[in-house]
């Protein structure tokens, strides 16, 4: 813990020579991180026993002061109290500044401020805006992969979702600027709808600990949040530009924020990224560019007690999915498995072709927030979100360039919440929230609907306390519970509803019958409880120790619930079941850590233990006029998820630094003894940095990236006949590709270029030795090699 | 206090515009226009004869039932037979011909014959695409002496061509169907 603060001499006045104790010390009180004013700041003179309070814009004043140096004690509700010594010379100003530290751990969200703590024991990674910068030209799942414990699941290297010790989609909650993210999370072949460049920090919580944003996160919980505007009167803004190699492609992005010292602010934020077909050491990846395009608003009012906050972001994207991996069935699948390249390699193009993905997402918040005397901070907040999902496939006749998957997901959210702290020792956060989802699926594209047409109520009531016992030790308990009701129209094919006895079990809710098809109104009830308690302890001089229990409860997505047919991405028919109950995950996470300032290291092992786990595993053959075709059949069972993080870092010499992570999971299907499917092989990152403020802020780093090979996983080959060979061939899709090692280098430098504004200039090369590999979190991995080398140039302007 | 109250109508506005705006109406259901459902093969005797009809037949498209497979009776040895390929999709009414479709797009398809070695037969294009490389709606299929094995009919969509057979042809399985047939 740091506990000192700075005291910055602004002005030295020299102004009169008076004998008399009629002088006046007058100056404001602000926080150290971004200057904001401190209101209430209470500052008492020792030797007289004067005592003022700061007003509104942190100002204060004491009269009747003598020629002398006095003492003065300044403390703040949410700041650790200083001390200061100071001499009053005639009439003098002052300027304090606080450690504004106690409040950022304690008031999440209300103000939209930098989110330092959201959960207090829980171990919290975070990724900086400087870090993030550097992910300009990637995606939100690239930045988060540079975090122990979180890898990705890709779909070819433009589609990254992340995984949080080994689990994704639906167990991943995003919280985009204080919003859930309702954007289809459920597909693998989703990826979050974030622009990585409107983001100021982001935030991991491996755990569903942070009850104030949902009960639902089996896995873990990303907080991105826009950069925290101060309340002064200042204008500035920066613009990036990348241009990489690979790939071809450039990123511009740009923010511009004007904010006032009578709290009003305002943003701007867009970004524009372009790449063509990315390319592995040895040929083009042919159709796997990507063309995104971003724009952010954000303004309010910033009063400190009350105020109000207007967020609006527009994503749109268009994803290009690797030509070779469209297949017809198993027989296509073992041809091109079987080959060591692609099947379909084109010239480097900027086009992209079906199959490819086309995203829009509008997301847009209101928040108005009051601080109530001996209540609190109460909060409002309604959000809305469009999301626009189509998806393209490779079609015949009239259909060619029609999508066939249009959905369209629209979701109300409204949210009360009041942040209380009772007493000094004890603080409370409750809230209540309602939502309203509705997905539409597009009929006019000819292909059965993936996701049916459904409307979705939720509404959630939570509690979280935490007490502070002593100065080192901190205990935090919450509980929440959510109620969801669906009301699904859903057309199931009339030989699968019969298959699954579903013509027993559900008679009730046919709606009506058709020549081959059967209308349905499943309606559903899920009622979660989630909980969460845990206790963090400091000792010694920067050690601290977290132990924290969460309970999760997440009703299935509408996707593990009706998936019924062919998925052409996958090569798959996908099969979900009407009978699912809501998967609960019990979490058990321990974390020790050091924070020097020499070496620090964080050890994070954990277990978790869920039961009614939805998993999606193959289970069959079955044969179509189309030829025959793996059936992935989702169940329902015993999981258990164990593993740790570790992160350490050492600065062994003066403006050299290494790093070290390290991050191992290992899963388990209970139930029938087996290893889970997919779970990220254990990974090592070591970097060695060298960087010198004084030299330009040179900063040169060199990492090794070491992802071992998975050897736990479930086989799920299957044969299948060949009629060209007269041949039963085996379909190996299980066995996880070979272990690989990466070095990448990354630079930068800083430039003067005029007295505000400052150039930064980075170049860095990824996969520098150009090595072939494949991952096996890659859902294409069985028809390409992964990215060769890659140059990348990025010009940063900050004014 | 103005910004509140201004605030506050904003907000329930919307809510009361987004809950008005939902339809209870049951959604339509799709016909999907680019499923086959049946490959039927017909063998025509070159001098005349009863037609020998080859067909996979699955109604319920991906659904889990497995197609029929129908052949409506045997070869006879050492002769030639014209082949016509017909594709519909059964899901619709009245039945929707997709060999049309085919033909029409005849450079991005090809149609494969390929036996299993015991059976003695031998077949060529009949038909070909705009560019002069094989398509194979209509083939010529001849038979050698009496023997049975399996026969089967595979649509590639947008194989590379021209090319030597199955092996390097690329391009995506939109049909595959395997025939049991007997020579006598």
């Amino acid at each position: 813990m740091r506990t000192y603060a700075l005291l910055i001499l602004l002005c030295s006045g020299i102004v009169a020579f008076s004998q008399n104790c009629n002088n006046t010390l007058s100056g404001t009180v602000t926080d150290i991180h971004d200057n904001t004013p401190l209101v209430g700041a209470t500052l008492v003179v020792a030797q007289t026993e004067q005592a003022v309070q700061t007003d509104f814009d942190g100002k204060f004043e004491f009269k009747n002061l003598c020629n002398a140096r006095y003492s003065i004690q300044v403390s703040h509700p949410n700041c650790l109290t200083r001390g200061f010594t100071i001499t009053v010379n005639g009439n003098t100003e002052k300027h304090f500044q606080l450690e504004h530290h106690l409040e950022e751990l304690n008031q999440v969200t209300v103000e939209g401020k930098a989110h330092k703590a959201k959960t207090k024991t829980l171990y919290e990674n975070t990724i900086s805006k400087e870090k993030l910068e550097s992910y300009s030209s990637e995606t939100l799942g690239d930045a988060l992969k540079s975090l122990s414990g979180v890898s990705s699941l890709n779909t070819g290297n433009t589609v990254v979702k992340p995984l949080v010790n080994g689990l994704h989609s639906s167990r991943v909650v995003i919280i985009n600027n204080g919003v859930r993210m309702e954007d289809q999370e459920w597909g693998a072949e989703h990826a979050p709808n974030v622009d990585v460049n409107a983001m100021g920090n982001l935030t991991l919580i491996k755990g569903a600990g942070a009850l104030q944003y949902s009960g639902d996160a089996v896995g873990g919980v990303i907080v991105a949040d826009a950069a925290k505007i101060p309340i002064k009167d200042s204008l500035y803004g920066k613009t990036i530009f990348s241009a990489a190699s690979n790939g071809r492609g450039t990123v511009l992005t740009s923010q511009l924020t004007k904010s006032y010292l009578n709290g009003w602010y305002g943003s701007v934020q867009g970004t524009l990224k372009r790449f063509g077909d990315f390319e592995a050491p040895d040929y083009v990846l042919s159709n796997t560019g990507t063309f995104e395009r971003n724009a952010s608003l954000h303004f309010g009012l910033n009063k400190i007690n009350y105020g109000f906050e207007a967020y609006y972001s527009y994503f749109k994207n268009n994803i290009g999915i690797l030509r070779a991996s469209h297949l017809g069935g198993a027989q296509d699948q073992i041809r091109a498995i079987n080959s060591d390249t692609p099947l379909i390699i084109n010239d480097f193009t900027y086009a992209l072709i079906a199959p490819k993905q086309d995203v829009t997402h509008h997301l847009a918040r209101l928040k108005i927030f009051k601080k109530v005397q001996g209540l609190g901070k109460v909060s409002l907040q309604y959000d809305f979100q469009e999301n626009n999902r189509l998806e393209y496939d490779i079609r015949r006749g009239d259909d060619k360039f029609k999508p066939s998957l249009d959905l369209q997901l629209d979701t109300h959210t409204v949210m009360v919440d009041l942040d209380s702290e009772i007493s000094n020792s004890f603080g409370l956060k409750t809230g209540l929230m309602g939502r309203y989802q509705k997905n539409y699926a597009d009929p006019t594209t000819g292909v059965r609907r993936l996701i049916p047409d459904y409307e979705k109520y939720d509404v959630g009531a939570y509690l979280i306390g935490d007490y502070t016992i002593s100065d080192n030790l901190v205990a935090e308990a919450g509980a929440r519970f959510d109620y969801t009701f669906m009301d699904v129209y859903k057309f199931y094919r009339t030989s699968f509803w019969e298959s699954r006895n579903y013509d027993q079990l559900f008679p009730d809710i046919v709606v009506s019958e058709l020549d081959n098809q059967i209308l349905t109104n499943p309606q559903l009830n899920f009622y979660n409880a989630s909980a969460t308690a845990g206790i963090n302890y400091e000792f010694g001089k920067d050690y601290n120790l977290m132990l924290n229990y969460s309970l999760a409860s997440r009703a299935p997505n509408p996707s593990e619930l009706f998936s019924e047919g062919l998925h052409h991405s996958a090569a798959r028919i996908e099969l979900g079941d009407l009978r699912f109950k809501s998967e609960i995950g019990h979490k058990i996470t321990l974390s020790l850590q050091k924070e020097g300032e020499k070496f620090n290291f964080a050890l994070s092992p954990f277990i978790n233990s869920i039961s009614d786990f939805i998993v999606i595993e193959p289970t069959s053959i079955q044969q179509t006029v189309r030829g025959n075709f793996q059936v992935w059949e989702y169940r329902q069972t015993q999981a258990q998820l164990l593993g740790f993080d570790f992160d350490a870092s050492y600065a062994f010499a003066p403006n050299f630094r290494f790093n070290h992570q390290f991050s191992m999971v290992k899963g388990y299907d209970r139930t029938q003894d087996e290893p889970l499917i997919s779970l990220p092989p254990v990974d090592t990152k070591n970097e060695l940095v060298y960087q010198n403020p004084k030299l330009n802020n040179i900063r040169l780093a060199l990492e090794s990236e070491y992802v071992f090979r998975q050897n736990e996983y479930p086989n799920t080959n299957f044969n299948v006949y060949i009629p060209a060979t007269e041949t039963t061939e085996t379909l190996d899709v299980s066995t996880p590709p070979d272990a690989y090692h990466l070095l990448n280098f990354n630079s930068s430098i800083d430039f003067k270029a005029t007295t505000n504004s400052t150039l930064t200039v980075g170049l860095g090369i990824t996969n520098i030795l150009n090595t072939e590999y494949r991952n096996y979190l890659n859902r294409l991995r069985y028809y390409a090699d992964d990215l060769g080398r890659n140059f990348l140039l990025t010009l940063k302007l900050n004014y | 206090m103005k910004h509140f109250r201004i605030l506050s109508a904003t907000l329930f506005a919307t809510l009361l515009f987004a809950s008005c705006s939902s339809d209870d109406d049951t959604p339509e259901p799709v016909n999907e226009e680019e499923v086959i459902t049946t490959m039927t093969v017909t063998l025509t005797p070159e001098g005349g004869g009863t037609a020998i009809l080859l067909q996979s037949r699955d109604l319920d498209g991906d659904g889990p039932n497995a197609p029929t497979i129908t052949v409506s009776g045997s070869l006879t040895a050492g002769s030639s037979y014209n082949g016509t390929i017909v594709l519909l999709n059964e899901t619709e009414t009245p039945a929707e011909n997709i060999t049309l479709e085919v033909e029409e797009e005849n450079t991005e398809h090809q149609f494969f014959y390929t036996s299993s070695g015991s059976l003695n037969i031998t077949t060529e294009y009949s038909n070909f695409d705009d560019d002069g490389n094989p398509l194979g709606t209509q083939f010529k299929l001849n038979t050698g002496d009496a023997s049975n094995g399996t026969f089967t009919v595979t649509l590639r969509h947008e194989p590379n061509k021209p090319n030597t057979g199955l092996g390097d042809a690329g391009g995506e399985t939109d049909i595959e169907a395997t025939f049991n047939v007997t020579i006598e």
